[in-house]
């Protein structure tokens, strides 16, 4: 379904962010994408959706390289994914109603009587039917991340895209968004990809998993077999260690030299 | 100091071309933009309708100014029945277009800038990307037709206001004849100084919108990069508009 080969990218400061990265998306399954805070995870997504391109290397999504695309093709490639952001990212000037009516609008010329059912279905489907009358700034950020994958789902994708979908909830939220992840999975057959480093979150629901480290794939499998895995940095990243390959501390100079070297100025 | 302003300088020239491109991707999203006339029309309503009142009472003010001014400058000269003349021409010619330009610089451009901005920098932008549907079509074009629809409207009505202004003052106060005012505004102005503000006020109207919605569109998606954008748009669509004033007025005459 996404193929990542070989991909290597820089941000345009200089910053390395991949060298040589391989993922591979199987269809129906869910694809867990994890890896510490700046690993790349979010580029990786922009990657996915064509919004930057890779230096070097394939991005293939339905089997087709991203970088052979025109504009138009990558906007009807576009129309068989759907992506939740963290926010939500819901239209502002619109209520839940019309936030989720937008892109069946946008692309379609369906009678209104239609849109309407077609909207409602999905709104029911997120619990989420009789909040269609509310403006975005009403609702709080669990039912906002709802009200955004009732929109993601609102034209079939094929593949739908969560990035970070477990930040900020509470127990409820995140419960019901894991719930609504494994029925979109298992019920509409949606190939899915999360990106997130919440490990017990994803350990629930992944098929699959790629833990993302130091621009390239550290290590794969299905979530078992990650915390089963005796390299350090993996083990360190599934437990939650603060000790381990990848250090508490962002590189420094000698902290006894720094400190006295303050004092003198 | 000449390490500066190398930079400087590629930095506006870099602008310059990226406003261009924009401008490029905007007339050509114009097409699609106006089969959707909805759109259109909020935004003509958000930038026309919502600064009628700043330009009603600016355009008050400014003719009655210019009915004290004019009066004051042409009694010496023992010609106050010009008037009329004096303050239909420099309304329609100048200030109208130029100060609306200004006004609508600061009133709806700010608006434009924040709005889009705040889109970007909370992911509606990219989300529509997303959902194949390109922001250009769908957010800028639309608003950026609005205000070039918008300011000769705009222009049109501050022009009429100061010219009743203008009378208010010089006929009511002053004691200029009426007839004698308005018989000399309709003979000496004609159909191309109408048209020299008209054409004014629609070039100001393409690039006050141009420079807020490009502001907008490409503000750093943070708190300080909105604000900073929403200054830049007046900043630069002041000096724009003087700069482009002089020129078309250099035209013209």
């Amino acid at each position: 379904m996404v193929d990542v080969r070989d991909v290597h990218y820089a941000v345009p400061g200089g910053r390395e962010i991949f060298s040589g990265l391989d993922v591979k998306v199987r269809r129906g399954r869910i694809t867990a994408i994890m890896g510490p805070s700046g690993a790349g995870k979010t580029t990786l997504l922009r990657l996915i959706t064509a919004q930057i391109s890779a230096a070097r290397g394939q991005v293939l999504v339905f089997g087709r390289d991203l970088a052979s695309l025109a504009h138009a093709e990558i906007y009807q490639l576009r129309k068989r994914m759907g992506m939740l952001f963290q926010n939500g990212a819901l239209l502002t000037d619109m209520d839940v109603f019309e936030n989720v009516a937008f892109p069946v609008r946008e692309h379609t010329d369906l009678p209104e009587a239609l849109v309407r059912l077609l909207v409602l279905t999905k709104l029911q489907a997120v619990g989420l039917r009789g909040a269609f009358a509310l403006s975005p700034g009403e609702l709080s950020g669990g039912m906002a991340r709802r009200v955004a994958l009732a929109r993601a789902i609102v034209m079939d994708p094929e593949v739908l895209i969560y990035d970070e979908p477990f930040v900020g909830l509470d127990p409820i939220s995140l419960g019901v968004i894991l719930r609504l992840i494994k029925q979109m999975n298992r019920v509409l057959g949606i190939t899915s990809i999360i990106v997130s480093h919440d490990v017990r979150e994803l350990a629930s629901v992944a098929d699959d998993s790629y833990l993302l480290s130091g621009g390239r794939i550290a290590a794969t499998g299905t979530p078992a077999e990650l915390r089963a895995s005796d390299s350090p940095a993996v083990r360190q990243f599934m437990t939650g260690s603060a000790e381990g390959p990848v250090p508490f501390h962002y590189p420094a100079p000698d902290y006894a030299t720094q400190l006295f070297a303050a004092d003198e100025s | 100091m000449s390490g500066t302003r190398p930079s400087l300088l590629s930095e506006g020239v870099r602008r310059l071309g990226s406003t261009t491109l924009f401008l490029a991707g905007l007339i050509i999203q114009c097409v699609p933009a106006l089969a959707r006339p909805r759109l259109v029309i909020n935004q003509i309503y958000n930038a026309g309708a919502r600064s009628l009142v700043i330009i009603m009472l600016s355009g008050l003010f400014v003719g009655m100014v210019l009915g004290l001014q004019g009066y004051d400058l042409l009694r010496r000269f023992g010609s106050e029945e010009a008037l009329g003349t004096a303050a239909a021409l420099g309304l329609l010619r100048e200030l109208a277009p130029v100060i609306t330009a200004l006004l609508f610089a600061g009133r709806a451009g700010t608006a434009l800038t924040s709005e889009i901005g705040l889109m970007r920098a909370t992911d509606q932008l990219t989300a529509m990307e997303i959902m194949a549907v390109d922001p250009v079509r769908y957010v800028a074009a639309p608003r950026f037709l609005g205000g070039v629809i918008a300011m000769p409207l705009l222009a049109a009505i501050f022009s009429v206001i100061g010219l009743f202004g203008a009378q208010m003052i010089g006929v009511q106060l002053m004691g200029v004849d009426k007839g004698v005012f308005w018989s000399q505004t309709q003979s000496s102005v004609g159909l191309h100084d109408v048209s020299e503000g008209l054409i004014k006020s629609v070039v100001f109207g393409i690039a006050c919108s141009l420079i807020a919605v490009h502001e907008g569109y490409n503000a750093t998606p943070t708190a300080e990069g909105v604000g900073l954008a929403t200054t830049r748009t007046v900043v630069a669509s002041s000096v724009v508009t003087l700069l482009l004033d002089y020129v078309m007025t250099a035209e013209f005459l």
